[in-house]
């Protein structure tokens, strides 16, 4: 039997599964982690007791609003936590439930709401313990109720940035410093695009005032120069203003902004087209989110960055798209509303990325000895090498040197990777190719049972 | 627009065209080596990596042993040892009968220097501890071993340009003409090619350009699975495989293993997966066959494109149709150890005026049927 499956069960995927159900169809809802909210509306474990306000602040409302949209839809839609998909092919779906059962599912639609994970542009010292990326911090502090550290620094670019100091700091945990590599003059250009969004821009610019009135230094424009220590990290140099400056601190979470987890869009035989806004090559997805292949749509952050609110439109205007293909009747006028809605967000996009640019400087000031990636310690000089050694195309740098070879399967290294690339080759970055999705997705076990 | 002149024209950069590139360059001819992808991207360069002659048929040998001694003589090839090492090639027995062929491989071939060792199921578990109960018995071949493929491959064809050869990678052949004295190719990037010698390397899609030239083969594709574990503490001392076939596996110095079994299927012309099946056949039995895998975990799988005859050999020498031409393709997921050899038997064709070892067994025209009965089946 073929289903219509949804992969996801972050904002995007409730969503679609919600819409999904109340036209009378009944999909299955596939979810890597335990309880559905995805990353950004995580669930604390079943026996955590902490309350919705705690956890995820001015978001409090939309989070308890997902989660109870998911429970209500217990008997409408078949839920299943704990199931990672770690390959696609046509028509069928292979998935590792709690890490131990393979499976197979046939779909015969189905919606790609994979998310996202932070971008990572390394560091020296970044592979030290002690060393997170934004979202894992966030993650900690939302899951575990736990801080990564006693003295932490927040440090890259991005949103999160401020809204995870924000968050820590408000926990009770002790935000030694913010270091946004974005100057201040980029976010007062990006106004125009970000007043788009009033109340999130009005969120934002509270969370970056709130910081400074509690005490908390931000340094924007700063260049991040190394993580210090030997066991763990220690604390953080950067230059401000042709100033070195450094502070001692036992904690780091370093990202800038967001990569689209698109593996599975891959897999799935989607065609892929570069995107400039989000320095990524992106599944191509008509407006509705109908991918190039037919039974394949794409919503949330998987498909392109945009946030938690763009992914429950997203996701409601995927499983739109599915019903009409169906031959179903769906509210045209509740849909056009959306693609407003998505329109005006998309442009407040183009206002944050603004705000905070991509550091163009980076590869080119990279040393050598840096580790790229972590998994195979492939450092920028070799990947270098490579690329001297006449290869530009990056599954060919790969093949030559085993950056993104590793456990994360260029999932952190890749995007790091692809700009020195670019940068040494003298190539524009969406010429040098990507990373060919493969399967696994992520890790499968030797001795795994399987389902009959 | 002018045609570029050369002395022969190599269709294909994987390692068989390449080390032919290689050869006749040192042999001091003008070559270009047109690859239609980059060179060693494809079957060349994803296989498992084997470097064996044990298992090959007898009539591969000849060739094989050449191959051991460039093999041997890697660095000075292509100036860089490809992690080539000589771990010994272990082929498991899991019955007695499979052990009994194994005794017979190893007496039809005690005329080459394979050295091989016969051990039982004591004598295995003295040597090779880390051999799952499952195994009665193996063959070993001690000088036989595993390189990396993807370093290997585009190295020969790197090594083929540092002496003169002119490389073209995203260059597909699209006509060839024969003028009665030399082949004209027409190229993708816009070039006429012409030469009097033309080499058909172009691994599973060599079929096309056999038939351009009269001589139709049945040629086919497929896509052995394969997967990696992440780096685990080193146990695996030998390359390994299983005689009827299964799961074959190496461990590789930095410690991941890889395995192989099973097939694939393709997904374009050109690129090819592994099938599901086959992925969960390796996760669930190697640990049989190599207990030390329980609790491992595999971070990849791929496949490639790779090109067999109905009888499992490869097609290796001159045209029967057609002057000049010269074929080495077809082999049938066992190229990458032969393949150099297979490479300078093609170049000595062109400039000794024939291979040092007989090709006859390799002959495209085994697959060319009299004229008559080409009749009686139209």
């Amino acid at each position: 039997m073929s289903e219509i499956v949804i992969i996801g069960a972050g904002p995007a995927g409730i969503r679609a599964a919600q819409t999904l159900a109340a036209h009378g169809v009944k999909p299955v809802l596939l979810d890597e982690a335990g309880r559905g909210g995805g990353q950004i509306y995580r669930q604390q474990p079943a026996n955590f007791t902490r309350n919705a306000k705690i956890l995820y602040g001015f978001e409090a409302a939309k989070a308890q609003a997902l989660h109870t949209t998911l429970s209500n839809l217990q008997e409408q839609i078949d839920y299943r936590p704990d199931t990672l998909v770690w390959n696609a092919e046509q028509q069928v779906l292979d998935t590792l439930h709690q890490g131990q059962r393979a499976g197979r599912l046939n779909y015969s639609r189905v919606i790609v709401a994979s998310g996202a994970t932070d971008r990572v542009l390394p560091v020296p010292g970044w592979t030290l313990p002690g060393v997170y990326t934004l979202g894992a911090a966030q993650i900690a502090l939302k899951f575990q109720g736990c801080a990564i550290g006693e003295k932490v620094v927040l440090a890259g670019s991005g949103p999160l940035l401020y809204l995870v100091a924000y968050q820590y700091a408000k926990a009770g945990a002790r935000v030694s410093a913010v270091l946004d590599t974005s100057p201040f003059s980029a976010q007062v250009r990006a106004l125009p695009g970000l007043l788009r969004q009033p109340a999130t821009f009005a969120k934002g610019l509270y969370y970056r005032t709130w910081l400074p009135l509690k005490g908390i230094p931000v340094h924007q424009g700063v260049k991040l120069l190394e993580i210090q220590g030997h066991q763990r990290a220690s604390g953080i140099r950067w230059l401000q203003a042709g100033r070195e400056q450094q502070l001692p601190c036992d904690a780091v979470a370093l990202a800038h902004a967001l990569r689209s987890e698109t593996q599975l869009a891959d897999l799935l035989g989607c065609q892929f087209a570069w995107n400039p806004l989000n320095r990524a090559w992106l599944p191509v997805r008509d407006p509705q989110g109908r991918s190039s292949v037919p039974q394949v749509y794409l919503a949330g952050d998987g498909a392109g960055i945009l946030g938690a609110d763009g992914a429950e439109m997203t996701g409601e205007l995927a499983a739109l798209a599915l019903l009409q293909d169906l031959g179903k009747q769906v509210d045209g006028a509740r849909r056009d509303q959306l693609l407003k809605r998505l329109a005006n967000l998309q442009r407040f996009r183009h206002g944050l990325e603004q705000a905070f640019p991509f550091p163009e400087y980076w590869a080119a000031e990279a040393a050598d000895e840096l580790v790229v990636c972590r998994c195979e310690q492939i450092t920028a000089g070799e990947v270098r090498d490579a690329v001297r050694a006449g290869h530009w195309e990056i599954n060919r740098v790969k093949a030559m040197c085993r950056v993104g070879m590793g456990r994360c399967q260029g999932r952190v290294c890749g995007a790091a990777a692809a700009e020195i690339i670019a940068c040494e080759s003298g190539r524009p970055i969406e010429q040098i190719g990507r990373l060919r999705g493969q399967a696994p997705v992520k890790l499968l076990p030797f001795g795994l049972e399987i389902s009959s | 627009m002018k045609p570029l002149d050369y002395d022969a024209i190599v269709v294909g950069g994987g390692i068989v065209g390449s080390s032919a590139a290689l050869f006749l360059a040192r042999g001091g001819q003008r070559v270009a080596l047109l690859e239609r992808d980059f060179c060693g991207s494809h079957s060349s360069g994803v296989n498992y990596g084997g470097v064996r002659r044990q298992g090959r048929p007898l009539s591969q040998l000849p060739l094989s042993m050449r191959a051991h001694v460039i093999w041997s003589q890697l660095r000075e090839w292509i100036g860089i040892d490809g992690e080539y090492t000589r771990s010994g090639h272990l082929k498991l027995a899991r019955s007695d009968a499979d052990f009994a062929s194994l005794q017979a491989y190893a007496r039809r071939t005690a005329d080459f220097d394979l050295q091989l060792q016969l051990l039982d199921r004591a004598a295995l578990r003295e040597r090779f501890p880390w051999v799952g109960d499952i195994a009665v018995g193996a063959s070993y071949c001690p000088e036989d071993g595993h390189a990396n493929p993807r370093l290997v491959s585009p190295a020969f064809a790197q090594a083929a340009r540092r002496h003169g050869a002119e490389v073209v990678e995203q260059c597909a052949v699209q006509a060839v003409e024969h003028d009665g004295q030399r082949f004209t190719v027409h190229a993708s990037n816009g070039q006429l090619y012409r030469a009097p010698w033309l080499l058909n390397c172009a691994g599973a899609w060599s079929a096309r350009l056999a038939e351009r030239f009269g001589e139709a083969v049945p040629l086919s594709a497929a896509h052995p699975a394969m997967l990696v574990t992440e780096p685990l503490p080193l146990f695996m001392t030998a390359s390994t495989g299983v005689e009827g076939g299964g799961i074959y596996a190496r461990q590789v110095a930095r410690g991941n293993c890889i395995l192989g079994g099973g097939r694939g299927f393709a997904l374009t012309p050109t690129t090819a997966r592994p099938g599901q099946a086959a992925v969960l056949e390796i996760l669930r039995n190697a640990t049989e066959l190599y207990p030390a895998l329980t609790g491992a975990q595999a971070i990849r799988t791929w496949s490639g494109t790779e090109g067999y005859l109905p009888d499992d050999e490869p097609v290796i020498g001159p045209s029967h149709t057609q002057l000049g031409l010269l074929h080495g393709f077809g082999f049938a997921g066992a190229g990458f150890q032969i393949g150099p050899a297979a490479g300078e038997a093609l170049a000595q064709c062109i400039l000794d005026g024939g291979p040092a070892h007989s090709l006859a067994a390799f002959c495209i025209s085994r697959f060319q049927q009299p004229p008559h009965q080409k009749e009686n089946l139209s």
